[in-house]
């Protein structure tokens, strides 16, 4: 037991030094994705500027999700901000969990913010998480594999377009496969684009009387025609592809096509990290020919738990983290290409920004996006690769999961959606919808 | 004999661990009762301060009747009794090879012993990354090698992975176990059976099994303690997708992604009574044993 | 001639556990190896075993990202903390159980191993709710306490199965000669029970270290241990291998070689009385 004295005593001693330590320091919790990794680096300067120690919970999506989920519903007050997505801010703002964003200062110009954005991020008007990037979906393609195949690719091109353009692309003996698309289980994964998909195709998650669509014929149509394309033209083993691995894929020059969030474009284009920077051409989303296309809208943004204890110095962080000077300042140090995209609208006036190759592609994909009618016919949901309600998170999971069987080859296009038709429907009986 | 004063002495001493246990499982047990017999959204604002709605067995027939949970059961069992042949199997075999006199013995010991100190997360990780992925991982360069295609191991093969990477994690417990009961083998009876001529594989039978009856249940009892609740090792690897969603995995995706908390406390019941069958069935085989 | 058939077979038998020993430990070295490589390097096509430049560049990386020391110290703590709180708790009652059983020690022990098999997750709404009623979330009292709960029963039947193993008739002897109970402990049991406390304490630290459900939801920053750590490298955007491989090895390193260090003590103390 020698052990044990120093133990006892270092453990006192630490926990006396762990509260005294905590008067102002604030503790965040983000995602592991680029853009937020480089605001941590910067984060010493607002600590430089304000005095404000920062604590950073960097934290892959899924695991973000659930831990910051369980804190705001078992109101643990373990977050002074929350990094959270346009699913999440109304749902969680709607239930008074959530402190309002109105304090913000004349400087910040809250009404910059791009309009599709901050109504995302509202719940009756009020802002409730201000956005660190905004996101929709566009067609990235290789410009070099698409003249080499005689191919042009149209600035608003059809499923069909996409088609042909990666049959023609593919080349699996040299390692180019394509297109290259989500097929990892989760609804912000795979479960995000076949929903987006299946918008283009008609096809809808819920009718007006919050029925599961799923034993309509789109969905079937919507399914097969993806489960084809990419079982034709994909890259093995997509069924665990999300959105980094894609990257990875798509930097590596394995990927003829990549349909996916705008952001990506920044790291696609980045001759430092992608072999193909120099040949990457952009397209809006694809369409079915039924006036719907097929891009979604997002943002990651930052809120304010209301358990913290420090709501001021977490407002005064949020300023300084989503304001025009930050994203100045990343242009001033790693270029304008750089620079989070997708939240304000100065951002898209800024002539500099504007060279930037797929500036502009993605301001039009995102005022494309609608995400109150997100599909053909009318739906009872606001969100386009989502539906706003509680309850579509742990049930889009599962639907997920049961498409990603099918990419797996583990069971038919039929069984899927029979599956995911009953469990649906089983989740908001349990809530109490039907 | 020991006298009434020690024995009250004993009780004393055995107090804080029985309090301290029954405390640790019974109060969330009876929370977990009560939430299973209530309608628990508190993404619709259902709290404990605002009284939760009596729902009687309404979570329970809901989750029983769920078209996930049989194929959640049927998955629990398989990785539970796939990881436990495997490491039982090969537990005995490296023991026995181990066992044999070899050169550098306490190097190789040193590297069958690692994986025990991997935390789950990591080795769940390392093995998605280094080994399974079917672009850069380790077998996908192997096989492209012998001129295969990889393998998409997670999803082409996803329970098997499982059981592969959580074997892996539990092979050396198992292997030194049974290594230290076959040190304690009687040499000479091994010695006079192999004078006799017996063959290998009747040796192994009738003298070496036999000795090791004890140990194997001692590995089975203690790893299926722990594999009944594996989580991160599926959490990493395949989020529950591709047929690897365990019982354990249902109830955290009712409980954290669906946030119905009343389901998926009537699921932890269901859990519950799951690992009291089978620790009833194991206590019996050990409680013999354990009686010298 | 004998001789040289023994030593063939030695032979045979080194080769093959040596094999099957690499063949175990290789992910492990090969996340140490790529730990050392550049990103390129790391998904090298073949599969780069030497001539790639060896860098520490990851290991920087990783540390500007998260601070690997806070993370480490409070693994440190929060293992040696619950082990140390478990044997206070756990040597009394095994020591109880093996030298005045009763009728129902058998099931008061088996009891306690039976609450192991409560699913985590099952609890999980439960003990967060009465953490953030005690205001323990996020500290690493919190911690050493549930890790102690939860490591208890094992330790407890480790203990009792080596405390059964010291033969009563040296108490008895002690006893004759005047011995109280407090001298019967302190000096007699302690000392030959101390092989069998130390694996006891060598298994929980390796246990509370890994332990990676409870570690991971009921922390934030503050009390975060490597569990953690290794929780934000996931799959971070782009190429990511080395430094995947990087941290890994941080968040692995330190209990390898304790274990390695103390294997003997370690294995001796695992059997859980299975060798009689």
């Amino acid at each position: 037991m020698r052990l044990g004295k120093p133990l006892v005593a270092s453990t006192a001693l630490a926990l006396i030094t762990a509260s005294a330590a905590t008067a102002q320091t604030l503790t965040i919790a983000t995602v592991n994705n680029g853009d937020m990794i480089r605001m941590q680096g910067y984060s010493s300067q607002f600590t430089e500027q304000t005095g404000i120690n920062v604590e950073w919970v960097t934290l892959e999506e899924n695991v973000l999700r659930q831990r910051v989920t369980t804190d705001i519903t078992t109101n643990g007050g373990q977050f002074d901000i929350m990094t959270i997505g346009m699913y999440e801010t109304p749902i969680w703002g709607a239930n008074g969990w959530l402190v309002p964003l109105d304090g913000l200062s004349d400087a910040y110009d809250v009404d910059d913010i791009l309009p599709a954005m901050r109504d995302g991020l509202s719940h009756d008007g009020t802002l409730f998480a201000a956005p660190f990037y905004g996101e929709s979906s566009m067609v990235m393609y290789r410009t070099d594999l698409m003249s080499a195949a005689g191919l042009e690719m149209p600035n608003a091109p059809t499923w069909g377009d996409i088609r042909n353009a990666a049959e023609a692309m593919h080349d699996p003996a040299n390692d180019v496969y394509g297109v290259c698309l989500r097929g990892k289980p989760g609804w912000g994964e795979g479960g995000a684009f076949i929903t987006v998909t299946a918008n283009s195709f008609g096809a809808r998650w819920f009718d007006m009387d919050w029925n599961a669509q799923f034993d309509q014929p789109e969905w079937e149509e919507a399914l097969s025609f993806f489960v084809d394309l990419m079982n034709s033209y994909g890259p093995p083993g997509y069924a665990t592809n999300g959105f980094n691995e894609n990257l990875s894929l798509f930097q590596q020059g394995r990927c003829g096509m990549w349909i996916d969030a705008t952001v990506a474009a920044s790291f696609v284009t980045n001759p430092a990290e992608s072999s193909v920077a120099e040949s990457v051409g952009f397209a809006l989303a694809p369409d079915n020919g039924l006036g719907r296309r097929s891009n979604w809208l997002w943002a990651w943004a930052l809120a304010i738990p209301a358990g913290t204890q420090q709501a001021d110095a977490a407002l005064q962080f949020i300023e300084w983290a989503t304001s025009k000077e930050y994203i100045e300042m990343v242009a001033a140090n790693e270029g304008w290409a750089n620079v989070p995209p997708g939240a304000r609208t100065s951002l898209y006036e800024t002539p500099e920004y504007l060279e930037v190759p797929f500036a502009q592609m993605t301001l039009d994909s995102i005022n494309a996006a609608d995400p109150t009618n997100p599909t053909v016919e009318p739906v009872p949901y606001v969100g386009i690769q989502f539906v706003a309600i509680p309850e579509f998170a742990g049930i889009a999971t599962e639907v997920s999961q049961e498409f990603s069987a099918v990419y797996a080859g583990q069971q038919s296009v039929q069984q899927a959606l029979a599956n995911a038709q009953a469990l649906t429907n089983d989740a908001m009986e349990a809530a109490g919808y039907r | 004999m020991a006298t009434q004063a020690s024995r009250s002495a004993a009780r004393l001493m055995m107090a804080p661990a029985v309090i301290l246990l029954l405390g640790w499982m019974l109060v969330p047990l009876t929370m977990t009762l009560w939430f299973s017999f209530t309608r628990y959204l508190p993404m619709r604002g259902d709290s404990i301060e605002r009284g939760l709605q009596w729902v009687g067995f309404e979570n329970y027939v809901r989750f029983i009747n769920s078209s996930s949970f049989w194929p959640s059961v049927q998955a629990t069992l398989m990785i539970v009794g796939g990881v436990l042949v495997i490491t039982v199997i090969l537990g005995v075999l490296l023991a026995i090879l181990l066992d044999q006199p070899i050169w550098g013995q306490g190097v190789v010991r040193i590297l069958v012993i690692a994986p025990f100190f991997v935390m789950p997360t990591v080795s769940a990780l390392v093995w998605k990354n280094m080994m399974m992925d079917p672009v850069n991982g380790m077998f996908a360069h192997l096989w492209r090698a012998f001129g295969a295609t990889p393998v998409s191991w997670l999803s082409d093969a996803s329970v098997p992975s499982i059981i592969l990477i959580v074997s892996w994690q539990w092979l050396p417990f198992a292997t030194l176990i049974l290594l230290t009961a076959i040190q304690s083998l009687d040499r000479d009876q091994l010695e006079a059976a192999e004078m006799d001529g017996a063959p290998v594989l009747s040796r192994f039978f009738h003298i070496v099994l036999p000795h090791l009856g004890r140990a194997i249940t001692i590995v089975i009892l203690i790893q299926t303690i722990f594999l009944l609740s594996i989580f991160a090792e599926i959490f990493v690897t395949t989020g529950g997708a591709f047929g690897t969603r365990t019982l354990t995995y249902l109830i955290f995706q009712r409980v954290v992604d669906s946030q119905n908390i009343g389901l998926g406390s009537a699921g932890g019941v269901y859990a519950i009574i799951l690992a009291n069958i089978v620790a009833i069935f194991l206590m019996r085989i050990v409680g013999k044993n354990l009686d010298r | 001639m004998a001789r040289a058939v023994t030593t063939r077979r030695k032979l045979a038998t080194t080769a093959l556990a040596w094999g099957i020993g690499l063949l175990i430990f290789f992910p492990i070295f090969w996340t140490i190896l790529t730990s050392f490589k550049t990103e390129a390097q790391a998904i090298n096509n073949p599969p780069l075993f030497w001539g790639f430049d060896f860098t520490l560049e990851n290991y920087t990386v990783v540390q500007e990202r998260s601070n690997y020391m806070r993370f480490l110290w409070n693994s440190v703590i929060i293992a040696g903390g619950s082990t140390v709180l478990g044997i206070l708790v756990a040597v009394p009652a095994a020591w109880s159980m093996a030298f005045v059983p009763s009728r129902r020690t058998k099931d008061i022990l088996l009891w306690m191993l039976s609450t192991k098999m409560l699913p985590a997750v099952g609890v999980l709404y439960p003990i967060s709710l009465l953490f953030v009623q005690f205001g323990l979330l996020d500290t690493r009292v919190g911690l050493i306490l549930v890790l102690m709960l939860i490591n208890l029963p094992i330790m407890v039947w480790m203990l009792y199965t080596y405390f059964k193993e010291i033969p009563g008739e040296i108490l008895e002897a002690a006893r004759m000669d005047g011995a109280g109970l407090k001298e019967e402990i302190l000096f007699v049991l302690t000392p030959m029970a101390i092989p069998g406390i130390a694996s006891t304490v060598l298994l929980s630290i390796i246990l509370a270290w890994n332990e990676a459900f409870w570690t991971l939801n009921l922390t934030a920053a503050r009390a975060a241990p490597l569990t953690a750590f290794i929780a934000s490298y996931s799959s971070p955007e782009g190429l990511f291998y080395a430094k995947l491989s990087a941290a890994s090895t941080m968040a692995i390193a330190p209990i390898l070689i304790l274990g390695w260090f103390s294997q003997k003590q370690l294995v001796r103390g695992l059997t859980f009385g299975a060798v009689k």
